[in-house]
């Protein structure tokens, strides 16, 4: 693939970069790379992710755009409520960038869908809300063997992690074993969410896809990323494979796909 | 004994166990927080037995659900 004179004008503060250059930058412009979720974590991610021209952007969300997403859904504007957030989010990554291809999914995502979903992407970005979706994206990436990105936020305080096939790190549930039950853990709705945390984050999760796919640095493999905004601390805290996982052990206990129960009240957010 | 929790350095009677370090950082919602003892897990059983050393290492870990 050869670049183009406005493509390499585009990129150009990429190519420059010795991680990156013209080598990395065909990587992204030939990757895949699918966020589950258009919302707080997503639209940021997918923002920059279209920005950074990763050639072929999924998108999953089966709601429409609500006045209270816009307080850190900073994809969708307030013209935009009412509109499916895929669409939304399609029409604000191709303004940015019209040479990406967006694939959207008005749906959410269940243990019927998931795995088709994400078979034909290079890494997936976990921006849902819920931790039934939480562990679906975990337990499907890791039996897909696909690498991705899981990520959380509440209140001040938000966290990520990033799993890869093969390298030995945890998974999302070696840190935690199973959904809490329904209300135990406040959800973002009961508890409230900084908006820009879900930027400060979901940037986060853009830069871990950008460096899965061009090689740049280490990823977030056997860490996990927690930054709290209220004591400006970010920390890398060391975990281990759990070698009694119930997805990702030798012989793990979870062999098909679940869909745990979601809080009813927390459905539409 | 000092204890390293969440990075910053404590001072703790001899003896504690995880489960009292719990309870003396108000650890919220501590029925749901995963915790690394010198960078490994331990087992939600084993919290009440597991007793600290000078120089442990401990984090917690906790659910975040948000992201939508």
């Amino acid at each position: 693939m050869a670049f183009t004179n406005e493509q390499l004008e585009r990129y150009s503060r990429h190519i420059i970069l010795k991680e990156v250059g013209v080598k990395g930058q065909k990587k992204l412009m030939e990757a895949k790379v699918l966020i589950i979720g258009a919302g707080g974590l997503g639209a940021p991610a997918a923002l920059y992710l279209a920005a950074a021209g990763v050639g072929t952007i999924g998108i999953a969300d089966a709601d429409d755009v609500d006045l209270s997403n816009l307080q850190r859904q900073v994809i969708h504007s307030t013209p935009d409520i009412g509109k499916p957030k895929v669409e939304s989010a399609k029409e604000s990554m191709l303004a940015i960038n019209p040479d990406v291809n967006v694939i959207t999914y008005k749906e959410f995502i269940t243990s019927k869908n998931i795995a088709e979903i994400i078979k034909d992407y290079d890494f997936v970005l976990d921006g849902t809300d819920n931790f039934p979706a939480k562990f679906l994206i975990n337990d499907a990436c890791v039996m897909g063997e696909k690498p991705f990105c899981h990520a959380g936020i509440i209140r001040f305080k938000g966290q990520l992690m990033t799993w890869v096939p093969g390298e030995n790190a945890p998974c999302y549930r070696c840190v935690f074993k199973e959904p809490p039950p329904k209300d135990a853990v406040p959800t973002c709705k009961q508890a409230g969410v900084i908006g820009a945390m879900a930027g400060v984050i979901g940037c986060l999760q853009a830069l871990e896809a950008v460096k899965y796919i061009t090689g740049a640095g280490e990823l977030l493999t056997g860490s996990l990323l927690t930054y709290d905004a209220l004591t400006n601390d970010f920390r890398k805290i060391k975990i281990s494979k759990n070698t009694n996982c119930g997805v990702c052990s030798d012989n793990p206990a979870i062999t098909e796909l679940i869909d745990y129960e979601q809080a009813e009240c927390d459905f539409k957010s | 004994m000092t204890v390293i929790v969440a990075g910053k350095k404590k001072e703790y009677e001899e003896g504690l166990t995880v489960k009292q370090l719990i309870e003396k950082e108000n650890v919220e919602n501590p029925l749901y927080v995963t915790v690394t003892l010198n960078d490994e897990f331990v087992q939600s059983a084993n919290l009440e037995t597991t007793v600290l050393k000078d120089g442990d290492e401990v984090e917690f870990l906790y659910f975040m659900g948000g992201g939508r």
